[in-house]
């Protein structure tokens, strides 16, 4: 049985945490909040104190809780190298089996009022069309993100699609007899917003003769759920994508955002023994073509003589497992791109998660940093890997009045294949 | 008892989402890179230097100790609220003020982070030298307040050479001035320094007038290698007797680099029992020279290798190896005791055996490096606190390392202060006299002792 550790099992990793301060220069919630809460640090001292009795679950305890985009920015520059954002999403846990896991949503739901940020809620619903919400299942972390009455009402959303990705393609797409097989892993992302991404994917894989099958089964990767800390729904949902994973003939899986990437390669494994062989057989699919020689297959294609500049943004699910240089590698090859690289690429969006929900208006603060970057890069286009970070990079350039698009780096090699 | 009316007071100074009372907010504001916690009663962060003002007075009447913070990277417990009451943050007073360039002073609050503000005068091509290893976040109050250091003090000096004036609130409430934007000034005291590196127990700083220096038009770093700590200790008393002074000094001894091979895949020769990290600054045409001199001079102390950087992704790669030290260390043991005593630089070597002597005697791992460039060595006692005996044993030995700091005419501690940590070994260092002049000092700016009280001077 799939089984997410515990609080009390982190204690190790609490006390490596020496306490030097030096996440403070990196977690963008600190940044924005300069608030000792906020920080890695100060999260670590308040586990240690939960676990030693020595503070209740206190208003103040859950909102500093709820302050973290687990996007171990901390973790990266970390001397000691402690996962904090691990820490962090198993407190949250401890909160949901002590209080119930509404008692997280609604300590937070009050904080709110009081810090009089009610305009993050209700209104907004807008965004979505209600007969659209619906096709999202239960389970989906899309939901997580956009609990429906919680939808910022100036909050930039792309429209759901009315067919998603995995009802548009069939199960599986042959290619070549000497090419590997790919389990597409689309991920809530790709599948219901961003669709025209997940078809790029496939034209992409089908350019270089790979066999790739999309279960129809495969239910979200839990990693949403990870964040708002329900451990049960994390965990029923990594036993049915195992289920996926087990009875379906395939080389690698192959994802194309970084949450679920991270959620596949970085929670499973903790889980439970049985989704150890899965660890080493995902792939980013940057990384994937990369290694299949796809990049070399893109310079080969004439430069164009105008080409579009874009500049690429690390998603911190990438950048934490040192994936860098691939998705630049893809980008740099493109005949129709001249790649620019911008100020702090590797800094986060702020989405976070179940994060921008209960904290637009932070969110919205590291945005508008990340939003100032691309601006003084001159990019036209920002190009990612993540559907979580497409749609928060262009709600932060909306919002800085800016004119830069974000796209799928998928997106921008769709275009130059042949059909 | 804590009076709860200090709570309605302080809101009513700094306003009341300023004021931070629960549990989960005080535990946030009760440790320090030590480790050690103790709770405040209340966390303010005032907006200006009147509500410090008010604050102090406050405070002053009340009899409540004041605890002023930055942000809380101090390695002696400076800033840790030893008897509850407020830890007064500092942090919202973040600007940068004027950075003159006719004059070449900057004018700034306590709480601007130091490399934020390097950042700042680079860009107008001047340099502000000192850097702490944490001056990602610490504050440059706080870098005042412990007189910080950093690997390019062999060339430059430290904190307190370039404060030239101060705005302060005293532990009675009063806002004085002390120095100013000039280069010179010899009106009454220097109160200035008397400031600097007071820990925090004298007054809280509010205002920083800082000189700075042109910017060096470039660097170079070089690694160099050697089969014994000998011979990188003679490295350093021959480079400067030749007359260079290298912006950067650094040595790692052959526990350290033990370390490093065990922690990571760095490239350091098994033959490698010591290291130094040379960097030199100034007119690029000048650096070759300069490094090429330095290869010839420590060319017969027992070279393993010398590493010259030619790039600045080269420069960083060299840096890598002093970087991994932290987090390598733990591969030993988890729990270290960090001393920063500060010997005559000619006096390294014996000072590292002495070290190793005290090592093989308690029978734990010593590991030290530092800026050998003037001195300061980083004694690393590794233990393990889990298991019985070792903590008693450390710290046995840190105060045998003391005493051999002393006997060679240094000092317990190069960078990181007193404070809490080494405040029952004051004694071992200064005569009773000197501790008494210091604490008349104090008991007259600070009559009822408020002000980070239990810092430096052993409680009584």
């Amino acid at each position: 049985m799939a089984k997410l550790k515990k609080l009390e099992d982190y204690r190790d990793e609490i006390d490596q945490c020496v306490k030097c301060g030096g996440c403070r220069a990196y977690c963008p919630a600190f940044g924005a909040e300069k608030h000792e809460g906020r920080v890695a640090r100060g999260k670590i001292a308040l586990a240690d104190s939960l676990l030693k009795g020595d503070v209740d679950l206190e208003e103040k305890f859950l909102l500093d809780m709820s302050q973290c985009l687990l996007c171990g920015s901390c973790y990266a520059q970390c001397p000691n190298k402690v996962h904090t954002e691990d820490i962090v999403a198993a407190t949250r846990r401890e909160i949901a089996d002590r209080k119930g896991l509404s008692t997280f949503g609604k300590g937070v739901g009050t904080i709110l009022k009081n810090q009089g940020v009610m305009n993050l809620l209700a209104k907004g619903g807008g965004a979505f069309s209600k007969l659209l919400f619906k096709k999202i299942p239960d389970q989906s972390g899309l939901r997580l993100r956009f609990p429906a009455p919680f939808i910022a009402a100036d909050r930039t959303l792309p429209p759901l699609t009315a067919k998603p990705f995995r009802e548009r393609c069939s199960e599986v797409i042959p290619g070549d007899a000497d090419k590997p097989t790919v389990l597409f892993f689309t991920g809530c992302g790709l599948n219901f917003m961003y669709p025209e991404s997940g078809e790029a994917l496939l034209k992409a894989l089908k350019f270089i003769g790979v066999t790739v099958i999309i279960p129809k089964d495969q239910v979200c990767c839990g990693l949403p759920a990870v964040s708002a800390g329900a451990a049960k729904t994390v965990e029923s949902l990594a036993e049915e994508n195992l289920t996926v994973f087990q009875k379906n003939k395939y080389d690698y899986i192959v994802t194309a955002c970084a949450s679920c990437h991270s959620g596949l390669t970085q929670i499973y494994p903790g889980m439970g023994e049985e989704f150890d062989e899965y660890r080493d057989k995902v792939k980013d699919i940057f990384v994937f073509l990369v290694e299949q020689g796809f990049a070399e297959k893109l310079d080969e294609l004439p430069k164009h003589k105008d080409r579009i500049k874009v500049t690429y943004h690390d998603p911190c699910h990438l950048r934490n497992h040192g994936i860098t240089k691939e998705p630049r590698a893809i980008l740099k090859a493109l005949p129709q791109v001249e790649f620019i690289e911008m100020e702090d690429a590797g800094t986060c969006c702020g989405l976070g998660g179940t994060y921008s929900v209960y904290h637009y208006d932070t969110s919205k603060k590291i945005g508008a940093k990340k939003a100032e970057f691309i601006a003084a890069s001159g990019a036209d286009l920002v190009a990612t890997d993540c559907p979580g970070c497409i749609m928060q990079l262009q709600d932060s350039i909306n919002h800085a009045d800016e004119k830069q698009r974000v796209v799928h780096i998928l997106d921008l090699v769709a275009v130059v294949l042949p059909e | 008892m804590f009076d709860k009316s200090i709570v309605t007071s302080l809101q009513q100074i700094s306003g009341k989402e300023q004021v931070l009372t629960d549990k989960a907010d005080l535990i946030c504001y009760s440790y320090d890179a030590t480790q050690k916690q103790y709770l405040p009663d209340v966390v303010v962060h005032p907006g200006s230097v009147e509500e410090i003002s008010q604050v102090m007075k406050l405070a002053n009447e009340k009899k409540i100790p004041v605890f002023p913070r930055g942000a809380g990277t101090g390695f002696t417990g400076g800033s840790v609220p030893t008897a509850g009451g407020i830890v007064l943050g500092l942090t919202r007073l973040d600007k940068i003020l004027e950075i003159d360039e006719e004059n070449l002073v900057a004018t700034i609050e306590p709480g601007v982070v130091t490399e934020d503000f390097q950042k700042a005068v680079e860009k107008v091509d001047l340099f502000y030298p000192p850097d702490p290893a944490s001056l990602k976040v610490s504050t440059m109050g706080g870098n005042v307040a412990e007189c910080a250091g950093g690997p390019r003090c062999v060339k430059y000096g430290v904190t307190k050479d370039y404060i030239i004036g101060l705005e302060i609130v005293t532990p009675t409430g009063d806002i004085i001035k002390t120095g100013g934007p000039t280069m010179k000034g010899v009106v009454g005291y220097d109160l200035t320094k008397l400031i600097c590196g007071s820990e925090g127990t004298l007054a809280v700083i509010t205002k920083i007038i800082v000189k700075l220096l042109p910017k060096p038009e470039a660097k170079k770093t070089m690694l160099v290698l050697f089969d014994s700590i000998d011979g990188a200790a003679q490295a350093v008393s021959v480079i400067v007797k030749g007359k260079i002074i290298p912006t950067t000094l650094e040595f790692l001894d052959a526990r350290t680099l033990d370390c490093i091979r065990q922690a990571t895949d760095l490239d350091v020769p098994d033959a490698a029992q010591a290291v130094l990290l040379i960097e030199v600054d100034g007119e690029r045409e000048f650096l070759d020279k300069q490094v090429a001199r330095i290869a010839e001079i420590v060319q017969p102390l027992g070279i393993v290798e010398i590493r010259v950087a030619e790039t600045p992704e080269e420069s960083e790669a060299l840096w890598e190896i002093r970087r991994s030290i932290s987090a390598s260390l733990r591969q030993i043991n988890p729990d270290k005791f960090n001393e920063d005593i500060c010997v005559p630089r000619s006096k390294v070597p014996d000072m590292i055996r002495k070290i190793e002597r005290i090592a093989d005697k308690y029978q734990i791992p010593i590991v030290n490096y530092g800026h050998a460039g003037d001195g300061n060595i980083h004694v690393n006692i590794m233990v393990d606190e889990k298991v019985p005996g070792d903590h008693e044993k450390a710290e046995k030995a840190v105060v045998e390392v003391f005493e051999g700091a002393l006997e060679l005419g240094g000092t317990m501690s190069g960078e990181h202060g007193v404070g809490i940590m080494k405040a029952p070994f004051l004694d071992m260092e200064l005569s009773a006299n000197v501790i008494d002049y210091m604490k008349t000092i104090k008991r007259a700016l600070d009559p009822n002792n408020i002000l980070n009280p239990g810092k430096i001077f052993p409680s009584d």
